[in-house]
């Protein structure tokens, strides 16, 4: 502390038994540091030199043992993106409504509540649910009323970035609902005297206000999803794909190829999981593996260092 | 949380907002609020069903299988005596779905990872909170947190290639991956749970109660200790609940560093096998609707029902510690 630095300059030779708890305090903290530093220095130094343009963007191999990972990194986008489309859109209408048109009853209490706990939930049952409700009851469900035989009952694309969305949700909406929370009584109380209607003021006054916090929330949530490898393990996941997902759409003559959310996919964190575990021979694709590490590892760490400093120019903004 | 408080007439000329409040805009608005209510109901119904449709399929499995059959399970055999098995192997002949080696499994590994990031998380937190400087805890901290931003397949690729290696060679264990290599790789992922919320809790401790400690001549340390750390208890704690709940739902780090034999042991140097990795290994190749696909299930039920209630009870200890007088 600053402040009690008057003090403490004098008194530290007396203290007698805390000047080596207080040490240890700070070599236990340095060793952490190098820890944290020693990781990512290990796996950028034994990746680096793996990353050519076309090990990033070459495919995959059969074999596990050499190519590239662009089907991964282009599943991942895929399944991300749609997450995204998915959860967004509920988690902030979920949040306002909690918060600009809800009254406070018990039973928002014990919603807000429960989403709060539930954020916690462990990434392999939302797997497990994901599996169970969407895969097995959805899927079969629609295949025996469309009587579309096995199309949507079987683990694929959509049905993973649905599962990564519920596992998303509770942080979104919390996020967000800190972020509303934080726009001041008396902006909305101005609007409203202007004469703004609900949805002008949610408009105009409150989203602007509150777009940062909803943000930060939002890339936090894609770094979790880019990250996690439990919940999309039996969710259509691929050892190895020959091809990319990619469905043509085409209107006359123009074919613009899409994501097909009906297939399966590739996704990285699961390369690296595979690679390092499955494959034939581990250590000698072990530079292969290292160079996936790094790539995975850029893409959460930085979302992760734009959304600190989202927070960060939020706070200053707000708090 | 608000509704719009306009109960008083505003003349329309005033208003800023221009647009004439005709029958158009009301439909409007109407939309609008239906449109929120029904997405975010929608997206409240989705996280609640996480809960109801865990618990319906392992109804099934409670009924199909049996209840004491999650702890053991007796084979008869032809000389009229009766083995008893704590075992899961859900995939033989004779089905066994004990628990136990499970859950032994996933504490054996928890529990030690937990006091180590107890120990080391609170040191940090009073590192960050107590005597860095304010610079450089506004650097350091976000560089703790980074720790949680490591996916945690990276974490298990780091033990299994570097980690259990070094590891065996200082304590050359039984088996080379085991419950030890497996709760120093998972104690990394809670560390910063527990620094960055003791950290909170220590920053949130009034500054008269440190200065009234200093003026009556306590030193740092002691200050540390007499004052702030009793005074952050509850936030520490609820820190050290939250970090032990993800320690018990963690899949990749312990899939891949345990070496997920079952084995009902206390010896940290030997393979265990947790709850989450055999969800993990197994609900690939389960088919739907067996009695294997439900008792999966089960498991899943256990561990949701292990972390709410960390959370849970983490919630109310806070909320104890703001009405306390913790700045809120």
């Amino acid at each position: 502390m600053s402040s009690s630095d008057v003090f403490s300059r004098g008194r530290r030779i007396i203290d007698k038994d805390g000047w080596w708890v207080l040490l240890l305090v700070r070599a236990i903290f340095y060793v952490l540091i190098f820890i944290l530093f020693a990781i990512l220095g290990k796996m950028i130094y034994e990746g680096i030199g793996v990353l050519t343009p076309e090990f990033i963007f070459g495919a995959s191999d059969a074999s596990l043992g050499s190519g590239g990972i662009g089907t991964a990194l282009f599943g991942t986008f895929s399944v991300t993106l749609l997450m995204i489309l998915m959860a967004v859109p509920l988690g902030v209408s979920a949040a306002i409504y909690l918060n600009e048109y809800a009254k406070e009853t018990l039973l928002t209490k014990i919603i807000r509540i429960s989403i709060n706990n539930l954020a916690g939930v462990p990434s392999i049952v939302i797997g497990l649910f994901g599996m169970g409700f969407f895969v097995h009851f959805i899927g079969h469900g629609l295949d025996e009323i469309l009587h579309t035989g096995q199309y949507f009952g079987q683990p694929v694309m959509f049905w993973a970035s649905s599962t990564l969305a519920v596992l998303v949700l509770p942080t979104i909406i919390t996020t967000s609902l800190d972020a509303l929370q934080s726009v001041p009584r008396a902006h909305r109380l101005a609007a409203y005297g202007l004469g703004a209607s609900t949805w002008q003021v949610i408009k105009n006054v409150v989203l602007p206000q509150a777009r940062p916090g909803i943000l930060t929330g939002t890339i936090f949530a894609v770094s979790r999803a880019i990250g996690e490898t439990a919940p999309v393990l039996f969710l259509g996941v691929a050892l190895f794909l020959p091809d990319l997902p990619v469905t043509n759409i085409c209107l006359g003559d123009y074919c613009i190829p899409m994501i097909n959310p009906m297939e399966q996919f590739m996704y990285l964190s699961y390369h690296i999981f595979v690679m390092a575990t499955q494959s034939v021979n581990p250590s000698k694709t072990l530079n292969i593996q290292y160079g996936a590490t790094v790539v995975l590892l850029f893409i959460t760490i930085s979302l992760n260092i734009v959304a600190i400093y989202f927070r960060y120019r939020f706070r200053k903004t707000v708090g | 949380m608000y509704t719009s408080p306009l109960k008083f007439s505003v003349s329309k000329e005033d208003s800023v907002f221009s647009e004439k409040r005709d029958g158009k805009a009301v439909l409007r608005e109407k939309t609008v609020h239906f449109i929120f209510l029904i997405s975010g109901a929608l997206a409240i119904i989705f996280i609640l069903l996480i809960f109801a449709f865990i618990l319906k399929e392992a109804i099934h499995a409670f009924r199909n299988i049996g209840f004491l059959d999650f702890i053991y399970s007796i084979k008869p055999s032809l000389d009229s005596t009766k083995q008893i098995f704590y075992e899961w192997y859900p995939t033989s002949d004779f089905a066994r779905y004990s628990l136990v080696p499970l859950l032994v499994g996933t504490f054996l590994i928890a529990i030690p990872a937990t006091i180590i990031a107890t120990v080391v998380g609170i040191a940090s937190g009073i590192y960050l909170s107590e005597i860095a400087g304010r610079r450089s805890r506004e650097f350091l901290k976000p560089v703790i947190e980074l720790f949680s931003a490591i996916p945690t397949v990276v974490l298990g690729f780091f033990v299994l290639i570097i980690l259990a290696g070094s590891l065996n060679d200082l304590f050359d264990p039984v088996n080379r991956l085991n419950a030890f290599v497996a709760a120093a790789g998972l104690s990394l992922i809670i560390i910063p749970i527990v620094a960055s919320l003791t950290e909170d809790a220590l920053r949130s401790v009034p500054q008269s109660l440190r200065m009234a400690s200093y003026g009556l001549g306590a030193t740092k340390w002691q200050t540390i200790k007499k004052v702030l750390l009793p005074a952050a208890v509850n936030g520490i704690s609820a820190s050290i609940l939250i970090a032990f709940g993800r320690a018990v739902g963690e899949t990749m780090i312990v899939w891949m560093a345990s070496g997920n034999a079952e084995n009902i042991t206390l010896n940290m140097f030997r393979s265990v096998r947790t709850m989450t990795a055999t969800i993990a290994a197994e609900m690939g190749q389960v088919i739907p609707e067996s009695n294997h696909y439900y008792a999966l299930f089960v498991v899943g039920l256990i561990l949701f029902l292990i972390s709410y209630l960390l959370s849970v009870t983490a919630e109310i200890i806070l909320q104890k510690f703001r009405k306390k007088g913790g700045r809120a």
